[in-house]
């Protein structure tokens, strides 16, 4: 209990550290732009693969649910585009981007640790945190919410391939129940979660990145701790924010 | 030029630095020299700022380290240069990039300059043609090379080696201990080098600190050295047979 308060502590210390000015404004836009590219567009074909066939997943389970002929089958593209917009894209891409931005943060910063990297910016005069860690947020609350709204476009798309081609229901009755009472407010739910997944996997693996202690074990073990603790802080995030917005 | 005075360090109940007083002379190359694990390496992090003395103050030039502020640190360690042991280049970057990482930093050089600038840093360490390969495309001596590019590339006042022949080959090693003294002597730079290399000690030492058990042992330069009757000096320096006929 206490090593947790303690490790929150150094958490909140590195925070307030990573949001102060930066040295060269120039340079650090510079680098979102390029830890864009590295989280949000390199995981561009994970999030696109995986949407297509959750989308024609959760299509196929939906349709053998709602078996029932007095149920109007277009409930199917109903229930497929708010499964989608509410759960599946935010929070499951947000677990896979965990998976994958996660590890890749905190062994890449771990490698610097241990290489020394982090000590020359320091010993250069630059705020080591907030130049390697500040771009990393910046980018990923940017950047994850567009990959959110590709997802669900993908799944929706790969609901309709599903759908059609599987023979579950026609082309129009899939359409409409995608049309079918529609609520922009849940997908900005949706976006509002993503904005704290992103800054989550973000911040708790720059955390464990930064504290690495050792050699070349001690970045796998960071790497894997980034991995489980965003999982961990992604699902309590959701709960929080699902019982404000939504309750 | 860097005084040390009266330096405390402990990790936990591990003293490691005791009452270290120093003086290191501007445009001398000085050497800090001690078995591994005599402290010499806790009391460059100190120097540097990576750590922070229990007790005791470092002087650059008049300005005391840690009596400064957050904001002053920042400016003073802008006329640091350090090479560290593995070179702590930034992997992602080039040659060139690297170079001129403090130059784009905390300049207002045009590209064109920096380009100039990073070109001169390369010729000094006698490398040429590598501005575009990347660190893992390098030697352990090119990589050595490439960092003291980088340290010299903002005309520091003050330079730090960490062991700068660890893993080099004899005659590399003799190559970059001179041109860290050259380039001492040239823009009389407060150079301070942490080594245990015997070598770099008869070449190079101007000025030598030797640290046991943390502690100032003994100091001289490499002239007095042979003659010390410094038993814990003599016991780490003529610890090999060549040495040992040396000072007979």
């Amino acid at each position: 209990m206490i090593q947790g308060l303690i490790m929150f502590g150094k958490y909140l210390s590195l925070l307030g550290n990573v949001f102060s000015r930066p040295e060269n404004k120039k340079v650090y836009f510079r680098r979102v732009l390029d830890e864009m590219v590295k989280l949000g567009v390199n995981s561009l074909t994970i999030v696109s693969i995986i949407s297509l066939f959750m989308g024609a997943v959760v299509t196929i389970q939906t349709g053998l649910q709602l078996s029932n002929p007095f149920i109007p089958k277009y409930l199917i593209g109903f229930a497929t585009r708010e499964s989608l917009i509410l759960e599946f894209s935010p929070t499951m891409i947000a677990l896979i981007l965990a998976g994958k931005v996660g590890s890749s943060i905190a062994s890449e910063i771990g490698t610097m640790r241990v290489s020394e990297q982090i000590d020359a910016l320091e010993i250069m005069g630059i705020n080591s945190s907030a130049f390697i860690i500040q771009p990393k947020i910046i980018a990923s609350v940017l950047f994850f919410p567009i990959l959110v709204i590709i997802s669900m476009a993908i799944g929706m798309f790969g609901g309709f391939l599903a759908a059609t081609l599987g023979g579950i229901i026609s082309k129009a009755e899939f359409l409409q129940g995608l049309l079918y009472w529609f609520q922009p407010f849940y997908v900005l739910y949706a976006l509002v979660k993503t904005v704290f997944f992103a800054f989550a996997i973000s911040s708790v693996s720059s955390f464990f990145g930064y504290y690495t202690d050792g050699g070349a074990i001690a970045v796998g073990k960071s790497s894997t701790k980034a991995v489980v603790y965003s999982c961990i802080v992604i699902l309590i995030v959701n709960f929080i924010i699902t019982q404000l917005m939504l309750s | 030029m860097i005084n040390v005075e009266k330096i405390n360090k402990s990790f936990g109940s591990k003293h490691v630095l005791q009452d270290v007083s120093f003086s290191f002379e501007a445009g001398k190359t000085n050497l800090v020299i001690g078995a591994s694990g005599s402290g010499k390496t806790t009391l460059i992090k100190c120097m540097v700022g990576l750590h922070t003395p229990d007790s005791g103050k470092i002087i650059f030039d008049g300005a005391s380290f840690n009596d400064l502020e957050k904001k002053d640190k920042r400016e003073l360690r802008q006329q640091i240069g350090m090479l560290f042991q593995g070179g702590a280049l930034f992997d992602y970057l080039t040659v060139e990039q690297n170079i001129a990482f403090p130059l784009n930093m905390f300049t207002n050089m045009s590209e064109e300059e920096k380009r100039d600038r990073v070109n001169f840093c390369l010729n000094r360490v006698n490398l040429n043609n590598v501005n575009d390969l990347f660190p893992a495309e390098l030697s352990g001596g090119m990589i050595k090379r490439v960092a003291i590019a980088r340290a010299i590339s903002m005309n520091p006042k003050y330079l730090f080696c960490d062991e700068p022949n660890s893993g080099l080959d004899p005659q590399t090693s003799i190559i970059i201990d001179n041109l860290i003294h050259e380039i001492t002597q040239e823009y009389n730079i407060t150079t301070v080098v942490n080594t245990h290399d015997m070598n770099s000690v008869v070449e190079i030492g101007d000025n030598i600190a030797f640290i046991s058990q943390g502690k100032l042992a003994w100091q001289g330069n490499k002239d007095s050295i042979i003659s010390s009757d410094c038993k814990e000096l003599n016991d780490f320096v003529f610890a090999s047979q060549l040495f040992k006929k040396l000072k007979q």
